[in-house]
Formats: C-alpha cells, sequence, structure tokens
C-alpha cells in the first residue's frame, strides 16, 4: 500500500461507521474491495492489519453498530473475510464467532470458508451449518447460491483435513461437518419439496466440479441411490439440475470409464427424462471422451428422435433415408412434438442447435449419418413453407404447426449450412440446394430468414467439389448460379433494408472466394447484379451504402463490371470516383469506413486503378481520410499508410525466432527517393497529426506505423548521421499537437521528417497510451478520495447549518 | 334463426338471416368471375380480337361460331360480359326487411336486388362504402357500356348445348341466370334506398333486434355487424383485417359474447404474407423499370392501391426510380384520390391524427402535387399526350376483360422487357392472362389481400367465444390444391356449421326469453312476498300490450263502474274487462293436522289412505271424500254445497294465498 493510501485510510474508515455520513454507493464499495484483493496478495495481511489499526477498528466497529446500512456491513465483512483468509491474520482478528451472528452475512461467508483452521477449531461457531443451510432457501439468489456454495466449500475442506488416508466408504469416519452437511444433502434428496432437492443437487454438482479428490468417489457411492430413486419419482424433479449433476459426475476424472453403476443410472435417465432435458443430457455424454459404447449409441438415439418423427411422419418409404429405422417411436417424444406450437418448435430447435453443437467435434458418433441428417433438414424446411407431404396423421399435424415458423427456420438453415461440410449423396445436395433456392425465392421469407438461408447457400456453394471437367465448378452449379442470380437481383430491389442488406454481403462473400472461377463470373456478368449493386452505392440507408461499397469493390477486384456499359474502363475509372466521392461526401460513418477498407486491399492487391498511379491515389486518400471525423476511419487510414510503406520500403521484418529468414530483398529504390514518395503523399504529415489524436486507437496505430518506419530507416546506414538543425526539428512534431498546423506540409525534406522521427520517444509514448485513458481515474488513491470526498461535503453542510 | 345462403363465393356473401320476426339479407356480392368466360372489351380496335376463328363442335357443327371464338386454345363467348347474380329463388326477396353491407366490395349486387325483386327495405351502410362502391360500380358501368356490344349471346346457355362445350364453360353454373351490367340509372336508384350509419351506432329494427356496425379494419368504412335482441346476440365478420394498413383498426372487443358468429371473407390467399407480396411487387417493379419495360397493374380504384402508392412513395426514390412516371387510369380515379383524402375519421390513427397539422393523411396528394403520379380518366384524351415509357400504370380491371387495362395488354403484351403485376385476389392470374396468350411480356402474382388469414381468426374466435361459428363451406376444410395443409382451415369447438350455395341452415339456437316492461305504477303496487331465502314472487295482474315487437305490462282496467247513462266509451274502456282475480295458492296440506282440524270441526270417522301421489280423506258420515295431491286438491261430496264449502275453507287455511 502506498504512502498516499496510508494516509488516506484511517479517514475514510471513520466515514464508513458513522452512520451520519453518506454512504458511498456499491459500485465504489466493490472497487474498494477489488483494491483491497490486490493489496492483500501482495503484501502480508498481518503487517497490514498491524500497521492499519483503522481497519480492526472498522471491523469491530462495524459489528457493534445497530444502523448502519447493509452495504457497509456487507462491505466489512467481506474485507474481513479477505483478511481472515490467512490464519494469523484469523487469529488476529478473532472474528470467527462474530459473523454468523449477523443477518446479511452471507456475502461475507464465502471468502471466510477458505481456511481450514476455521473448521478444525474447535467448535469455532456454534450453528453456524445450521445458518447455512437456511441460507440456502434464502429470498435473494446470491445470498442463497454463496450459501450453497459455501456448503461445497466446508465440505470439502473439511474431508480433505480430516481424512487423510483412503476414506471409509461407510462415511462413519468422516469429519462431523461432512456428516452433517451429507446428512442434510440425502435427506434433502429425498424431500418431495423440489427446491430443496434442487439445493442438493447443486450442491453435489459443485462440489463433483470442483474437487476431484478421491473422496467424491466415497460421497457418489453414498448417495447414488438416492439420486437413483429421484429417477422412480414421477415427475423427475428438478430434472435440469439431475441432468447437470450427472453429466459433472460423468466427467469427473475420479470415476474413470469403469464406473458401471454410473453409466446405468445416465442410461437409465436417458430413457425416462422428458424430452425437454433428455437433450442436454444425451449431447453432454457424446462430448465425453470416454464412456461406453452402448450409452453414446443411446444417447444419440435419443438425440435424433426428434428428428426421426418428423422424417418418419413425411417420407413415403422409410427407406435408406430414415434415421433410426426399425426402431419404436418415442411416445413421449411424439407426444411434446404435437403438444402446441410452441414445444414443438422449442424440441427442434434445441434438437437442431444440439447437433450443431456436435457435429465438429473429432467425438461426434461415427458413422455420422449425414444423409438422414440432411434429409431430416430439408424436410424441415420443407414443413416450414408448407410445401412437404405429409404421409401420416403426425404429418400433418407437423404440417399445421410448422408452417411459417420463422424460428424454427432460422434454426434449420443454420444446421443445414452447417451440413455442407460431409459428404452428402448428390441427389440430396440438389435438393438442399432448391430448398435453400425455394427459400431465398418465398416472398413470404422473413429478412433474418434471408440471411440465414444467405449465409447457408454460400456455404453449400463453397464447399461443393470442383470437378476436373471443362465446368469449373460442379456440373449443376452454372443452372444453380444462373437462378440464384435472378433472386439475387430481385432480392437487390427490396424495399427491405435488411435484405439488400444482406444480400450485398452475400454477393460480397461468393465473388471474393470465386471471383476467378469462370462459370461465376459467366452467370454474374449475365444479370443484372453488378449494375444494381452499383445503385446501391446511393441507397438511403447508410449500412446498405456500406455493403454496397464492399461488394462493388470486391466486384471491381476481379475485373467483374457490368458488361453492358458502353465504356467499361470508364465504368471502372468511375467507380474509384464515386468512392472517393462517398469517402469524401458521405454523412455516415459505415459507408466511408468501407470505402477506406476497399481502397486499402486495392493497394495491397495491386488493383489496375490504383497501380496507375499509386502515389497520386494514397496521396488522395490520405488527404481525405485525415480530415474525416470518424476515428475509424482515420485508423483505417493509418492502415492504408501502413500497406503503402510496405510496398515502398519493403514488408515489416518478422521477428519470430523461428520463422524461415527469406533473404532480405533489396528495397525497390534508394531510401532518399522512397522517403521523398512518402512526404510527398503526404504520409508523414498524416501520421504525425495522427499521433496527437484525441481518439486513442489513432495515436497508437500512428505510433506503431513510426515506430515499424524507424525500425525500416535504421537499417539504412547511409542517413544515419544526417543531423540537420535540432531546434527547428524538435519544435515541429508539437506544433501538430497544438493544432497549428491546419494545412499539410508542403513537401517536406526527408531529412527534416528523419531527424523529427529520430526525436521523438515513440516507445514511451507507446506505453503511455497503452494505458486505458482513465487510469489516472482508476488509481487507489483517486477511489479513496473521491469516497472522503464525497463525506467531506456533509461537513461542509454541518457546518453551514450554525 | 335461418341462414339463406344465396352466394357460393366466400368473400363476396350474399346470406339472409331470419331472426326474430325480421330478415335481414348481410352482405350483397356479386361473383365477377364470370366474365371470365368472355372475350375482352377492347377500348381500340384490334384486329386480333375481331379476327378469332368461330368455334365448332367436333362433328364439325359451326352454329355456334357467332358466340364463341377460339382464342389460344380456349374458347371464349364472343359477348357483353355477365354476371353471376345471388340466388333469387330460395326465398322471396321482397320479403327481406333491410340489407346489411359490411364493405364497399361486396355490394356489387345490390342494383339487380333493390331493383327488380320487390324489395322495399333500407339498406344501411357507411357513407365510405356507400361513396366508393358508388365509384366502383360508376367504373364497371362506364367500361361496359363504352365498348357497345351489339350482341347478346345466349345460345350457348342452353343446357344441352352447354354440355358439349369444353371446359371451363361446361362446369359454369347458374348460366341461365346470369346477368348483363347494370346501368347508371339502376346504380342511383339503388343507392338512394341506402341509409347511412356510423361505427358503434344502434339501429333498431322493428323494435325486435338493434344492429350496429363495427370497424373491421380491411378497407375505409368497412364494417362487421352486431344484430342483436335483449337475449341473442349474433356477429357478422365479414371481410377484416388485423393488418396496420389504413382503415381504422378492427374492433374486436365488441364481438364477445355472441351466441352465433357468421364468419365470412377471409383471405383469398391464405399463405401469401402481404408484407412478402409488397416486397415482392416492389422489387419486380423496379427491375423491370430499370430495363427499361413498363409496369402494368390491373386493380380496382380504391383498397389496396391507396397501400400500394404510399409503399411506393417511400420506395421509388431509394430505389432511383423518381423519374418514373406513375400513372392511375380510372374514369374514377380522381375522385377515388380524393375521397380517400376526405374520410379521417374513418381512417387509422396515424393518418387521422395528419388531419390536423394539417397534412393530407395519404402521401399519394404529394405524388401528385410533384407529378410523380398522374391519373387520368380514360386512355383517350389528355394521357395519350402525357404519356412517357417507361412507366407504371394502375388501371382497371382486374379481370382484364373489360376497361383500359385491355388495351395496355394489347400494347404491351408483345415484349418481354414489360411486365404485368396482379395485386387483387379475386381473379385467377392465368384464367385472366387466357385470351392474350401467346404473352412475351412477364407476368408476376403477388396478390395482396390483407383479410384475416386462419391463423388470426383462430386467435380471434379464442378471444371472442362465440358458441357457434357458421361459415362458408370452403373455410372447414383445406384448399383442394393444397390438402395437406390442415393449418388452412377453421379449426374451433364446437366445429364450425359451414354452408353453401342455395343452401338453408338452421341454426342450433333456440330463443328462450323475452323482455317485457312493467309500467311503473303497476309495479308500485307490487307486493313480493318471499318464498325461499333470496326469492321472492308477487302476482301480477296486467294487461300485455304488444306493438311493435316491445311487450309492456300496463295495469289492468278497473272494474267497470256502472257509467250513469252516458254511453260514450272512453279510451281505456278498450281494454277487455277483466274478471275479479282469485289469489293463487301454494304451500301443502299437513295431513295429520288437516284431520285434527276436521276432528275439531267437528267431523268424524275420519279414514286417511295413502295413494300413490298422496293421500285421500275419507270423510265416512258425510260420504265425502278429500283427495289431497302434490299439485291439486278434490273434495267430491255429493251435493252438498255448504259442506263443500265449509271443507273447502279449512283446505284453504293451510296455504299462502298471494
Amino acid at each position: 500500500m502506498d504512502l498516499e493510501c496510508s494516509r488516506l485510510l484511517p479517514a475514510l474508515c471513520a466515514v464508513l461507521v458513522d452512520p451520519r455520513q453518506p454512504v458511498a454507493d456499491d459500485t465504489c464499495l466493490e472497487k474498494l474491495l477489488d483494491w483491497f484483493k490486490t493489496v492483500t496478495e501482495g503484501e502480508s495481511s498481518l503487517l497490514l492489519l498491524q500497521e492499519h489499526p483503522c481497519l480492526v477498528e472498522l471491523l469491530s466497529h462495524v459489528l457493534k453498530l445497530q444502523d448502519l446500512s447493509p452495504g457497509v456491513l456487507s462491505f466489512s465483512l467481506r474485507v474481513a473475510g479477505i483478511f481472515a483468509a490467512q490464519e494469523n491474520c484469523f487469529q488476529y482478528l478473532q472474528v470467527g464467532s462474530l459473523l454468523f451472528s449477523q443477518p446479511g452475512g452471507a456475502p461475507g461467508l464465502r471468502l471466510l470458508s477458505a481456511p481450514p483452521f476455521f473448521l478444525s477449531s474447535p467448535a469455532p461457531c456454534p450453528g453456524a451449518v445450521d445458518t447455512i443451510f437456511s441460507l440456502q432457501g434464502d429470498s435473494s439468489l446470491f445470498v442463497a447460491s454463496a450459501a450453497s456454495q459455501l456448503l461445497v466449500h466446508i465440505l470439502a475442506l473439511s474431508m480433505r483435513g480430516g481424512a487423510k488416508e483412503q476414506p471409509c466408504l461407510q462415511g462413519d469416519d468422516w469429519p462431523t461437518c461432512a456428516q452433517k452437511i451429507m446428512g442434510h444433502v440425502e435427506e434433502s434428496l429425498c424431500s418431495t419439496v423440489t427446491p430443496k432437492v434442487t439445493q442438493a443437487l447443486n450442491i453435489l454438482t459443485t462440489t463433483f466440479g470442483r474437487c476431484q479428490s478421491p473422496w467424491t468417489e466415497a460421497l457418489w457411492v453414498r448417495l447414488s441411490a438416492s439420486v437413483a430413486c429421484l429417477l422412480e419419482r414421477d415427475p423427475i424433479p428438478a430434472a435440469h439440475s439431475l441432468v447437470d449433476l450427472l453429466l459433472c459426475v460423468a466427467r469427473s476424472p475420479v470415476f474413470g470409464s469403469s464406473n458401471g453403476s454410473l453409466w446405468e443410472m445416465v442410461a437409465q435417465a436417458l430413457s425416462c427424462l422428458g424430452p425437454a432435458h433428455v437433450g442436454p443430457l444425451a449431447l453432454g455424454i457424446l462430448k465425453l471422451e470416454h464412456c461406453p459404447q452402448a450409452l453414446r449409441t443411446q444417447a444419440f438415439q435419443v438425440l435424433l428422435q426428434p428428428l426421426a418423427c418428423v422424417l418418419k411422419a413425411t417420407v413415403q418409404a422409410p427407406g435408406p433415408l430414415g434415421l433410426l429405422d426399425g426402431m419404436a417411436d418415442d411416445a413421449m417424444m411424439v407426444d411434446a412434438l404435437l403438444a402446441s406450437k410452441s414445444s414443438c418448435a422449442g424440441l427442434l430447435c434445441r434438437t437442431l442447435a444440439h447437433l450443431e453443437e456436435l457435429q465438429p467435434l473429432p467425438q461426434r458418433p461415427s458413422p455420422w449419418p449425414q444423409a438422414p441428417l440432411l434429409g431430416a433438414a430439408v424436410t424441415v424446411l420443407r414443413l416450414c413453407d408448407g410445401s412437404a407431404t405429409p404421409v401420416s396423421s403426425v404429418g400433418g399435424h407437423l404440417c399445421a404447426t410448422l408452417a411459417g415458423c420463422v424460428r424454427v427456420q432460422r434454426a434449420a438453415l443454420d444446421f443445414l449450412g452447417m451440413l455442407s461440410q460431409g459428404t452428402s449423396p448428390q441427389e440430396l445436395v440438389t435438393q438442399a440446394l432448391a430448398v435453400l433456392l425455394e427459400c431465398l425465392k418465398s416472398p413470404g421469407s422473413s429478412p433474418t430468414v434471408l440471411k440465414k438461408a444467405f449465409q447457408a447457400t454460400l456455404r453449400w456453394l463453397l464447399s461443393s467439389p470442383k470437378t476436373s471437367s471443362c465446368s469449373d465448378l460442379g456440373p449443376h452449379i452454372p443452372q444453380f448460379l444462373r437462378e440464384l442470380f435472378l433472386v439475387l437481383q430481385k432480392r437487390l430491389c427490396s424495399p427491405c433494408w435488411e435484405v439488400r442488406d444482406s444480400a450485398l454481403e452475400f454477393l460480397t462473400q461468393l465473388s471474393r472466394h470465386w471471383g476467378g472461377e469462370a462459370d461465376f463470373r459467366c452467370a454474374l456478368l449475365a444479370s443484372e447484379v453488378p449494375e444494381l449493386a452499383w445503385q446501391l452505392l446511393q441507397d438511403p440507408e447508410s449500412y446498405v451504402r456500406a455493403s454496397a461499397v464492399t461488394a462493388t469493390g470486391q466486384l471491381s477486384s476481379w475485373g467483374l463490371h457490368d458488361p453492358t456499359s458502353p465504356q467499361h474502363a470508364v465504368a471502372r475509372q468511375s467507380l474509384l470516383r464515386e468512392l472517393l466521392r462517398i469517402l469524401s461526401a458521405d454523412s455516415e460513418g459505415f459507408p466511408r469506413r468501407a470505402v477506406m477498407q476497399v481502397f486499402t486491399e486495392w493497394l495491397r492487391d495491386g488493383h489496375a486503378d490504383v497501380t496507375r498511379d499509386t502515389e497520386q491515389f494514397v496521396a488522395t486518400v490520405l488527404q481525405v481520410a485525415s480530415r474525416d471525423l470518424d476515428w475509424e476511419v482515420r485508423v483505417q487510414g493509418l492502415e492504408l499508410a501502413l500497406v503503402f510503406l510496405g510496398q515502398t520500403l519493403g514488408p515489416p521484418h518478422t521477428h519470430c525466432p523461428y520463422a524461415v529468414a527469406l533473404p532480405e530483398a533489396a528495397p525497390a529504390r534508394p531510401l532518399t527517393e522512397a522517403l521523398r514518395a512518402l512526404c510527398h503523399v503526404g504520409l508523414f504529415d498524416f501520421a504525425f497529426r495522427a499521433l496527437f489524436d484525441c481518439d486513442r486507437p489513432v495515436a497508437q496505430k500512428s505510433c506503431d506505423l513510426l515506430l515499424f518506419l524507424r525500425d525500416k530507416i535504421a537499417s539504412y546506414n547511409s542517413l544515419r548521421e544526417a543531423s540537420p538543425n535540432t531546434d527547428s526539428v524538435e519544435a515541429a512534431p508539437w506544433r501538430w499537437r497544438a493544432h497549428e498546423q491546419t494545412q499539410p506540409q508542403e513537401d517536406q525534406e526527408p531529412e527534416a521528417v528523419l531527424a523529427m522521427l529520430r526525436s521523438l520517444d515513440l516507445e514511451g509514448l507507446q506505453s503511455t497510451l497503452a494505458e486505458s485513458s482513465d487510469h489516472v481515474e482508476k488509481s487507489p488513491q483517486s477511489l479513496l478520495q473521491d469516497m472522503l470526498a464525497t463525506g467531506g461535503f456533509l461537513q461542509g453542510d454541518e457546518a453551514d447549518c450554525y | 334463426m335461418k341462414i339463406y345462403c344465396l352466394s357460393g363465393h366466400p368473400t363476396l356473401p350474399c346470406n339472409v338471416l331470419k331472426f326474430k320476426s325480421t330478415t335481414i339479407m348481410l352482405d350483397c356480392g356479386l361473383d365477377m368471375t364470370s366474365t371470365l368466360n368472355f372475350l375482352p372489351l377492347p377500348l381500340v380496335q384490334s384486329p386480333r380480337l375481331s379476327n378469332l376463328p368461330g368455334w365448332s363442335l367436333k362433328d364439325g357443327n359451326a352454329f355456334l361460331d357467332k358466340e364463341l371464338k377460339e382464342c389460344s386454345g380456349h374458347v371464349f363467348v364472343d359477348s357483353v360480359p355477365e354476371f353471376c347474380l345471388p340466388e333469387t329463388e330460395l326465398i322471396d326477396l321482397s320479403t327481406v326487411d333491410v340489407i346489411l353491407i359490411s364493405n364497399y366490395h361486396c355490394m356489387m349486387a345490390l342494383p339487380y336486388i333493390t331493383e327488380h325483386t320487390g324489395f322495399t327495405g333500407t339498406v344501411y351502410a357507411t357513407e365510405p362504402t356507400v361513396q366508393i362502391g358508388r365509384l366502383l360500380m360508376e367504373e364497371l358501368v362506364n367500361f361496359i357500356e363504352r365498348v357497345p356490344k351489339a350482341q347478346s349471346a345466349s345460345l350457348w346457355k342452353n343446357k344441352d348445348i352447354q354440355r358439349l362445350l369444353p371446359s371451363p364453360l361446361k362446369d359454369a353454373v347458374e348460366v341461365s341466370t346470369w346477368r348483363r351490367c347494370y346501368t347508371m340509372q339502376e346504380v342511383n336508384s339503388a343507392l338512394s334506398k341506402i341509409q347511412l350509419v356510423g361505427y358503434s351506432q344502434k339501429i333498431e329494427l322493428f323494435g325486435a333486434v338493434q344492429v350496429t356496425p363495427l370497424s373491421s379494419g380491411y378497407a375505409l368504412g368497412s364494417s362487421n355487424w352486431i344484430i342483436q335482441s335483449h337475449y341473442e346476440k349474433v356477429s357478422y365478420v365479414s371481410g377484416s383485417s388485423l393488418l396496420t394498413t389504413h382503415p381504422q383498426p378492427m374492433d374486436q372487443a365488441s364481438l364477445k359474447n355472441s351466441d352465433v358468429l357468421v364468419l365470412t371473407g377471409l383471405t383469398q390467399i391464405p399463405t401469401a404474407n402481404p408484407d412478402g407480396m409488397v416486397g415482392e411487387f416492389c422489387s419486380n417493379l423496379a427491375l423491370t423499370v430499370r430495363n427499361g419495360g413498363n409496369v402494368l397493374v390491373p386493380c380496382y380504384p380504391s383498397g389496396v392501391i391507396y397501400d400500394l402508392l404510399e409503399c411506393l412513395y417511400q420506395y421509388i426514390d431509394s430505389a432511383g426510380l423518381s423519374s418514373v412516371p406513375l400513372y392511375f387510369i380510372s374514369p374514377v380515379a380522381n375522385s377515388s384520390l380524393e375521397f380517400s383524402q376526405i374520410f379521417a375519421e374513418w381512417l387509422c390513427h396515424n393518418k387521422q391524427s395528419k388531419v390536423y397539422l394539417p397534412e393530407p393523411p395519404f402521401p399519394h396528394a404529394e405524388l401528385i402535387q410533384t407529378n410523380k403520379l398522374k391519373h387520368y380518366p380514360s386512355i383517350h384524351g389528355d394521357f395519350s399526350n402525357d404519356f412517357r415509357q417507361p412507366c407504371v400504370v394502375f388501371t382497371g380491371h382486374p379481370s382484364l376483360r373489360f376497361g383500359d387495362v385491355v388495351h395496355f395488354m394489347e400494347l404491351w403484351g408483345k415484349s418481354s422487357l414489360n411486365t404485368v403485376i396482379f395485386t387483387e385476389p379475386d381473379f385467377s392470374y392465368l384464367e385472366a392472362l387466357a385470351p392474350y396468350q401467346p404473352l412475351a411480356m412477364k407476368c408476376i402474382y403477388c396478390p395482396i389481400d390483407t383479410r384475416l388469414n386462419f391463423i388470426q381468426v383462430s386467435k380471434l374466435l379464442k378471444e371472442v367465444q362465440p358458441l357457434h361459428v357458421v361459415c362458408p363451406e370452403q373455410y372447414t376444410q383445406p384448399p383442394p390444391a393444397q390438402s395437406h395443409r390442415m393449418d388452412l382451415m377453421i379449426d374451433c369447438q364446437p366445429p364450425a356449421m359451414s354452408y353453401r350455395r342455395a343452401e338453408v341452415l338452421a341454426l342450433p339456437f333456440k330463443r328462450r326469453y323475452e323482455k317485457i316492461e312493467i309500467m311503473p305504477e303497476l309495479a308500485d303496487s307490487l307486493v313480493p312476498m318471499e318464498i325461499k331465502p333470496g326469492i321472492s314472487l308477487a302476482t301480477v295482474s296486467a294487461v300485455l300490450h304488444t306493438k311493435d315487437n316491445k311487450h309492456l305490462l300496463q295495469p289492468p282496467p278497473r272494474p267497470a263502474q256502472p257509467t250513469s247513462g252516458k254511453k260514450r266509451k272512453r279510451v281505456s274502456d278498450d281494454v277487455p274487462d277483466c274478471k275479479v282475480l282469485k289469489p293463487l295458492l301454494s304451500g301443502s296440506i299437513p295431513v295429520e293436522q288437516f284431520v285434527q282440524t276436521l276432528e275439531k270441526h267437528g267431523f268424524s270417522d275420519i279414514k286417511v289412505e295413502d295413494t300413490a301421489k298422496g293421500h285421500i280423506v275419507l270423510l265416512q258420515e258425510a260420504e265425502t271424500l278429500i283427495q289431497i295431491e302434490e299439485d291439486s286438491t278434490h273434495i267430491i261430496c255429493d251435493n252438498d254445497e255448504m259442506l263443500r264449502v265449509r271443507l273447502r275453507d279449512l283446505v284453504l287455511k293451510f296455504l299462502q294465498k298471494f
């Protein structure tokens, strides 16, 4: 603790215990608490207490006061907890018997529970455990949760302290405290009151999750029968917590893979839990690394049940497409599907999400039923758009329930997109693409559904296998693309801006990956899509304009311009002009940011319009960007400057010691010439100005850029000795800060710039900038002063009264 | 209570409700799909249409070639188009007391009913309904009268001949009742029988029932109707919408607690979401115009067109189409656009509040002001001078059989740059296009029907909970083309009762109570006696006076005083004389006590016998028998009146009188 804080602390303690003083707000107390934690981690707590008697006074005083605010009381208890966590402090404070006598003391309990001596001391707090039991049912969730956590701590500590050798399974030799807690848990498990069961299950879940000592096995052996009994009740109480417990136990390394009774219980849970809870359990089991194969099979079957029902109800002949062929339908599952629209949608969405989560995992079930799952996803989507033909009454019911259900549609589209990663029969791929196209075409599709459909379509297209035949892409793709662009055309004209936006994003992504594919180029150029994208640069919605900028920039990179335009080259040129216009004139930030990104990309990739006169291009863009009010645009301007630097002076050095060192490429031109070019485009002017930008990210980025530049130059020996007039150089950078330099300097001399660069303490600036802007306000002194100031005002008021 | 179904069209209903001695016609829709069987009426001489080959039977018999023409594989009647009227034989329409109109689309058959059936009643409708209905009728008459056709085909209607014709003529129903369009004179006469009403206004019909129009949210002035007596309530829901478009929102709360809810006029395209369709409309319009093509929108002169114009008002600028002219061509275009701006009280809240700014409620005023929207009565005249392409034309009639639209179909049909966008759901677009095939222009079908869909209906029914639902049979099963869509039908408990054309439906609903009023002075004279805790009774002696279906209990006249020789009768003497009233008795006779009383009064040798229904008390000495039963007591004695009276008085002592 620094001196300033030590000086302020007694006054603050006095303020805290004075009931007449306004209570500092909770945030301050929380911050103060955090500070105490940091301080006790750094130095001896006992010493701290001894050096600051005001703290002990605060703690003892607080407990005697009657009308203290609960906030301050809770704070003080937690402070006590922090100090008492060390045995010498605990004894120094001797607070053991005090804490539990206070109402609302629970927040402090958790912190106090850490020391083992607290429990090993003979009856430190009679009835303490009983108090904690009752606090489990507290109306405040925080208190209840803290109480539950505390019980787990106490249990773990007492077991760790008590049974050093192999624990006895009967629990006769368990410490009294542990016996008491176990007795309470057992009793709660048998209770008919669901919250009690939930509490007991939560304690167990936390215990097994935190402690992986051998004694937990003994604990499970003792309690598993009571847990198993829960599965025989109807309805099963606290099913959600039960699932958590089972999964937690199954994950615990203590049990290994040979625990037969555990797996039996899990298998039983899989067969008797309701559809709402069985899904998470099944998913959890399938994610386990070690688990009996039979159980995995059962879990996977459970997970697939809802989709199997859907498929069965809609597929004419349950042939190769069936999931779980030959298995009887789970009546509970069918009931849940048919019960109501919301339960049906909820169950299907959960199932689809679980399967989606499972698919990329290495331990996913093998063989993975790719084809039936794809069939099921297509069927669900067909049920949602009303085009599926049911073959049973269940199917008819599903059809009526799911028609127009946007929630399921979205989940199914996500799932379908994920399935693009596997290998599927061509027929099904065709069906999947058809259903996606249908979804994109349908006038009834909501904007959110369309977005998902675009995403899924992109994934399917990009994952479609390429063939070596004359066609670049798969045999069906060209036809699909033709239809897709017709739809895209229409969507780009949608009155709903979200739709136009997602259509443009899709176009950008697709052309980024496929811009060079002949089939794609052919289909795109045959459509009006490029022209429409161009027109959307003038969209009234700024998000759409931004997406249009990105899309046209991308198309232009691939030379995909509207071929109907009479002068192809002119059109291309005019895009650059149009984007510059947006950069300098658009009232919204998004389109301007997008333009900067496109320009950076163009510069990096050597876009034809840029390479024609790169310096002129960079000069123009930097000039516009430096004036922009949006800091992101300015940062992006620096990014563009960095790319230009790299191109002029060579790429940045790799600092990775293991990287294969490439032979240092000879710089493109002599340094002086390169520097002159940089001066010419106004890069230094922009960078120095940015160094003192009021937005920290801009200054940081500029600092990085200048550091890079300095490193680069350092490799040239020739210029090191140059030393122009130091005075004028030293003064120059600060002029940018003082905003004296409103006009960019014309043709700075490279030497002057270099000297300026050397004179700057860039490292120092970098570390200053690395600190957050509020680091001063966040310091403990500041906090203590603020809290005291709140109290100080009161004193002033009192004086006024006289 | 009975419903007579006169129209088979679920969205153009015409039903007659007999309820409590009143006969009420609910809507008066005209099924115009019959015109699809006719050749279009071209405004400008069309060589293609005038040179069509006549149709002949398979055996080469060509006697129908003047009436029927073959056009692109279909056979059409070459005659003035005719409409399919509501049934006129099922019920004597001259007995109809009132006609309630729910919206302007559902009154198009009104002149046929009011002018040709001996109808003498009153028609009730809201003001916008009447005004816009008039515009629709005027447009219809104008469209047909301005292309006079000498020929009126009737041979083909002969049942024996019709059987030989190809579909769909062969399957057309009730062709003999099809009629030509009415005249403007008939329209005026019919409209003069309408009495204007406002929402929630209560209208007494002969004292028997009260009818009230409620906002239905579908169109300007569109209404649902409540028909109620003191103890019964029938709701008539026709063409309602829960979407936020221009009309006042639907009043659902007033439909609660109905005994019967008659449900008609649901959306004709239950799978099409109006929002999506508007999006589709805009996108296709933009794509066409951008490519230099023209867009034709066949539409009615009022209704969805207001919403479309509003949507385009916002859209055309964003789509860079501000320079593309919008034309609205209809003989009533001007009136329709102007009427829409003056019915502020019938508009949704948003539009109503604009009026106070003051601003026109619909933005089409601005479109007109800025010359982006121009309207013309017909293609002749100014329009031909101003006409600029590419453009968007809104014009009628959606059937494509008459009106200016016929001209544009002929003009633009050959170019694939142009697009026709169908937004009205009333006609099958493929059938409408049949006489124009082969067609190069693009056809887009985006029907915009804002009326209730089945999900909304099921929510509505859950909300208002009627005892019985009555609806057209089409709503009780999924559409034939989508037989698996069980969600596209009405699902309620008890199942809805359905009707079809020319069917009479007796509603399973008995009237059990009638309200009778008591005059205050009579009520004053009543002395209720509590016979059970909470239940008091009083006898009422009064004269029931019934007039105009209202019942009133008046005090009985005083017993006639002998008038002193004056022969002249007073008015009150008209009331029939009443006899002096005997009091009513209640209570039961306890046999044992009765016997004791008899003994006290000197009767002896009394014997009591129990019977199935009560007791018999035998006075053997007096040879008299007293039968005491639950609801009657008889004293049987032999010609001894004195004894009977004595015994009667003893019996009466045990009973309460009032």
